[in-house]
């Protein structure tokens, strides 16, 4: 009987490493240990055996089925390897492909800048203010210390709807409009995006641009601090190694006025063709604000002191992204707004 | 303004050259556009004479020239005609760049090598008032005195450098030389040395004319008018040195009483003009044109007057247009024998109304437009006689001077602390006294507070702030430190609407679109075609046509970036703008208009091949998806309706928006007959209003949890007549499906094969659920029937099994 054990394994293991589909390995498994199995029938059979022998024959037999699950077992992990290799190798793909479609669109560049410089003033504090693009003489002019006649008007040439409303030439209209709504309220403190219009067209100016204005009114608001926020304001703009430097300059609604550069964020400041060879790039216009503008808007001068300042959207996107001709900023050509 | 630097150093040490001068002016607030050297192209050009000349051994038409430079001899070859031995003429040597851009190289013409080049009026870029005659269509032949050897940029007096200032429009004064001087004085630390007429307080050594009055009849535009009459006038040409100071200065000199005039402007920056005093009769009147009044300008022209124009008249007629330009009739000749010299002031206003009207603008007119000072008018008629006898030129025997009321002498109280406190710059006293002596202002001084005396040439210093100013400037903008503001923290955050208008182009340029920014203004036509001629508002002076009405809609300007970028071959168009509209409820605007926040989309063609993804069309559907993509942002509901009036759309195929009843706009493809206007296929279109989508946005998700118990989904196909609109269908599934139909989509649309003609099939996915417990078959089948025979009962509909 140990032999016929014997004989029926020994076939059983030879036959298993011989199979190489794993449904044909169960099939062998039940004709050999299943209920009816060949093995388990031997087993039956051990009744008839001696009180002794029958433990050493449970042995053998269940020393041999061991071996054999054993023995099933490597055999079905070594197939379900060699399957998964095939597969493998069958489902290879050319990931040099192009990846799916994504559409996704573009925000145009002036709308990144507007919404970053946002950010930045956002970050320090300022509210976002606006005002309308159809402005009245009075906002536009009188009331930023311009009275008709004055010879600063000439600096802009406006559009005119009626002799008394015009297209706003700056954002600095914002200033008084916010300042008459906020009065008395301490700090103001505002940017004031937009679009503004002049009676221009060339290689270098657009009929419409636009404009960020800046205003903090405030007791004891000094230039200092008016230097201290534009150079934060540069610093994340255009680089923390960035310096800026203030110039005398006029504008009829701020004084002292400044100029403001910021050192060349192409060469750092030693002269390339960006900056003219100066290492300095005019940024914005600013200043402390008029004591007649700070009337105008319902604050007493000699209470409150505050600064101002504006600058072109066009400008600092031109500077930050390299844009050589700001007339393709209106072209709206796919190929250069999706590239943005 | 332009500043020789030649005459600058006349009036003030100026140890710098002109670059660096350049910068501390730039820095110190006057603005230096451009540094010009008048010499330069000259630089490498000398003065030679022809030893002797040749003909070419090998050409007919060339001239071997031996050539004295007084150091040197050199040979040159050239094809001129018009020379003969010692002729002195300019001559280019090797490495010599020509003001006309031509470099000069050393040369071999037909086996004669030639080391320079002789040269021509033309490639030198000089006019017929240099050198003889004969120079004509030759090369250029100077008097036989010039200086052998010599540069011929200092022969010409070209050896200088001219700043060309760019001012601000609140510093006139330095629109003459003596003011700059002044400034380049207060920012060097220098003291300048002007003419002794430089002080306004000066008076004239003169009788008091006899013979004629002045009489101001406009107050207001004439302040002070005075008059200097000059006997024995003897007309010729001005000393070379005046003419190179004007020349340098951008002012063609004309004669000695014109030059003087003219100089003497410049100089002190009042506008001058010299009568002939014989042409004069009666009196000098200052007074406004007459209706129909008529003047023949020195050019000649005849010009009819407006009414207001201000004149210089005698008892007869009028002999000057005020400040602008002089009479024909009075204007000074070779025979003038006696002078009146005007040196007036006159309001900028009217000089400014008149010139632009006139189309007359002159160094004259520009001053008295920025502002003149008219303390200066007599002491500058002082500085005009000295040059007359100087030159020779006449003998001035009288003036008038007719004087209105001047602005007051202003004095400016500045305090040291204040000042401080505004510059964030800590001064001192001294500081600020020695700023005023750089000025050269004259102060009082009593416990930091400084009480100063403007002069009369700085009219824009009106304020402390004004002079705060100066003292930084002096001291240097770099001084003032950086420092943050000291108040309390404040918050910086968008207002709602601001937040909502980025956050919807947000969801547009996440759906795949582009954002374009075009010109608020356009054509009047194009306008009226999509928006509303009745509320468009002209410009009264628009660039153009098609820049002359401001929008109404955004959709010409979007189309017409459509069609560019079509031309262009930029196949794959989705656009969108988030911008104004404006409306004018009135002609003409007497209010502020209003002004309404739209966006608009334009897609034509299809998106690009591609391997994978099969091409998305962008059709009414493409950008009904995009609405829908801003429906679920904004937690909206919209409507959309057969529109009512919309003749620029396909009938069939667009659709009125309404959101809560109200109509905010409209989606659609443009009209095929619009097609050809724009040269567009199948552009599709939308414009919605911000203003009712942000008035019924929800302003925060609400957040509803996941049911716990399980769905049973069912498909329901119907079919329908043909024109069912399949929104109808779906809210009626809805409305009978209760609160336990939690969600259905169309999933299929069919026509065709074994669906009869005139109907279609819609297949709808219905999804089931409970909150509160799991639905049993029965009840969902029950629901299921329900649905169906309404459907069957509403629309004429049969089951598709
Ligand atoms: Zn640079």
């Amino acid at each position: 009987m140990k032999k016929e054990i014997l004989r029926i394994g020994e076939e059983a293991l030879r036959e298993l490493q011989q199979l190489d589909k794993s449904e044909a390995l169960q099939e062998l498994k039940v004709k050999v240990l299943g209920k009816k199995g060949t093995l388990t029938a031997l087993l039956r059979q051990m009744g008839s055996l001696s009180p002794e022998e029958r433990p050493v024959m449970g042995q053998v037999v269940n020393e041999m089925r061991s071996r054999l699950e054993k023995a099933w077992e490597e055999r079905s992990a070594e197939l379900e390897a060699i399957a998964l290799e095939k597969r493998l190798a069958a489902e290879r793909i050319d990931i040099s492909l192009p990846g799916s479609r994504v559409a996704r669109g573009h925000y145009h560049p002036l709308t990144q800048v507007v919404e970053e410089i946002e950010d930045i003033f956002l970050g320090m504090g300022f509210q976002i203010a606006e005002g309308p693009e159809i402005e009245s003489d009075y906002y536009n002019f009188e009331a930023l210390n311009l009275p008709k006649d004055h010879p600063a008007r000439e600096m802009q040439d406006s559009f005119y709807i009626t002799e008394e409303i015009l297209l706003r030439t700056q954002t600095s209209p914002v200033q008084i409009r916010t300042m008459e709504k906020l009065r008395p309220h301490l700090p103001v403190k505002v940017i004031a995006p937009g679009t503004v219009y002049r009676n221009d067209d060339d290689a270098t100016h657009s009929p419409m641009f636009h404009q960020v204005e800046g205003l903090m009114v405030d007791q004891g608001i000094r230039m200092s601090d008016l230097k201290g926020i534009l150079l934060n304001f540069s610093r994340q703009m255009f680089g923390e190694s960035r310096e800026i430097r203030l110039r005398p300059s006029f504008f009829p609604f701020t004084e002292p006025s400044a100029e403001v550069d910021v050192s060349c964020m192409l060469c750092g400041g030693a002269g390339c063709r960006l900056c003219k060879g100066t290492g300095w790039i005019e940024i914005l216009g600013s200043g402390m604000v008029h004591p007649k503008v700070l009337e105008m808007g319902g604050y007493n001068p000699k209470e409150v002191t505050g600064f101002a300042f504006g600058m072109g959207v066009e400008r600092i996107a031109m500077l930050k992204f390299g844009i050589e001709d700001m007339r393709l900023l209106f072209d709206n050509d796919l190929r250069f707004l999706q590239q943005f | 303004m332009k500043v020789s630097m030649e005459w600058l150093r006349e009036l003030v040490d100026v140890n710098q050259n002109a670059e660096e001068l350049a910068e501390t002016l730039t820095r110190g607030g006057i603005e230096v556009e451009n540094v010009e050297n008048l010499n330069k192209g000259f630089e490498k050009v000398v003065i030679g004479e022809i030893s002797s000349l040749t003909r070419h051994p090998n050409a007919d038409r060339l001239w071997v020239c031996d050539v004295n430079l007084g150091q040197q001899n050199v040979t040159i070859v050239t094809g001129a005609q018009n020379l003969q031995a010692g002729d002195r003429i300019p001559v280019a040597m090797i490495g010599a760049a020509l003001p006309n851009d031509l470099s000069i190289r050393k040369s071999k013409l037909r086996g004669v090598v030639s080391e320079g080049m002789l040269c021509s009026r033309e490639e030198l870029l000089l006019d017929a008032s240099v050198g003889l005659d004969r120079s004509e269509g030759g090369i250029l032949v100077l008097a036989a005195e010039a200086p052998i050897g010599e540069n011929f940029g200092k022969y010409l007096g070209r050896e200088d450098s001219v700043l060309d200032l760019e001012l601000y429009p609140n510093r006139p004064d330095c629109l003459a030389m003596v003011n700059v001087a002044r400034e380049v004085a207060s920012l060097t630390g220098k003291q300048p040395h002007l003419p002794k007429w430089a002080d306004t307080a000066k008076g004239l050594d003169l009788p008091v004319a006899g013979d004629f009055k002045i009489i101001i009849e406009e107050e207001e535009l004439c302040r002070r008018y005075a008059g200097l009459v000059v006997e024995d006038v003897h007309i010729a040409p001005s000393p070379e040195w005046m003419q190179r100071k004007l020349k340098a200065a951008g002012v063609r000199p004309i004669s000695n009483i014109v030059d003087i005039t003219n100089y003497c402007m410049l100089e002190m920056g009042q506008p001058l003009h010299a009568f002939d005093r014989d042409k004069i009769t009666g009196n000098i009147h200052v007074r406004s044109a007459k209706a129909g009044e008529k003047i023949v300008t020195l050019d000649g022209v005849e010009r009819s007057l407006q009414a207001d124009t201000l004149l210089i008249a005698d008892d007869r007629q009028a002999l000057a247009v005020a400040g602008v330009m002089g009479g024909f009739d009075s204007e000074v000749t070779g025979d003038t024998k006696r002078l009146l010299i005007e040196s007036a002031h006159f309001a900028g206003v009217s000089i400014r109304r008149t010139s632009r009207r006139l189309g007359l603008r002159s160094e004259a007119s520009n001053r008295y437009e920025k502002g003149v000072n008219p303390y200066g008018c007599v002491a500058t008629l002082g500085r005009v006689c000295e040059l007359l006898l100087e030159l020779g030129a006449g003998r001035p025997v009288a003036f008038l001077d007719e004087l209105k009321t001047l602005p007051p002498q202003r004095q400016i109280t500045l305090s040291v602390q204040h000042t401080s406190i505004v510059l964030g710059l800590e001064l001192k006293d001294s500081d600020i006294r020695q700023v005023l002596e750089n000025l050269n202002f004259k102060y009082e001084e009593k416990e930091g507070i400084f009480v100063v005396e403007i002069p009369t040439y700085r009219a824009d210093l009106e304020i402390e702030e004004d002079l705060m100013e100066e003292v930084a400037r002096l001291m240097g903008y770099d001084l003032i430190p950086t420092t943050l503001p000291q108040g309390d923290t404040t918050q910086g955050r968008r207002t709602p609407e601001q937040d909502f208008r980025r956050r919807l182009r947000r969801v547009l340029v996440q759906s795949g679109m582009d954002e374009v920014m075009t010109y608020t203004f356009t054509g009047a036509a194009k306008d009226a075609q999509w928006g509303s001629a009745q509320h468009s508002i002209s410009l009264l002076n628009p660039l153009r046509e098609e820049l002359s009405v401001m929008r109404t809609s955004l959709v010409p300007g979007l189309l017409e970036v459509a069609a560019k970028n079509t031309a262009r071959r930029n196949t794959e168009i989705s656009i969108f703008e988030v911008g104004t509209t404006y409306w004018g409820d009135e002609k003409p605007l007497r209010e502020l208009p209003r002004e309404v926040l739209r966006v608009t989309g334009v897609a034509v063609g299809k998106s690009g091949r591609h391997w994978l993804n099969s091409q998305t069309q962008y059709d009414f559907f493409y950008v009904k998806g995009i609405l829908e993509e801003i429906v679920r942002e904004f937690g909206l509901k919209f409507d959309y309706r057969v529109p009512e009036n919309r003749p620029r759309l396909h009938p069939g195929r667009s659709a009125d928006v309404y959101l809560h009843n109200e109509c905010i706009g409209f989606l659609g493809e443009i009209h095929p007959s619009e097609e050809k206007e724009w040269a567009l296929e199948r552009a599709v279109v939308f414009e919605l209003d911000l203003g009712v989508l942000f008035k019924h946005m929800r302003p925060i998700v609400r957040a509803q949890s996941i049911p716990r118990f399980p769905a049973i989904n069912r498909d329901l196909a119907v079919v329908v007549p043909i024109d069912t609109s399949s929104a109808a269908v779906m809210t009626k599934i809805h409305k009978l499906g209760g609160e336990l139909l939690q969600n259905v989509e169309l999933f299929d649309v069919y026509t065709g094969k074994s669906i009869p003609e005139g109907r279609k099939s819609l297949a709808f996915s219905l999804r089931y659920q409970s909150l509160e417990r799991t639905l049993t078959d029965e009840e969902v089948n029950n629901l299921n029937s329900r649905i169906l025979e309404g459907i069957q009962q509403e629309f004429d509909a049969e089951w598709r099994k």
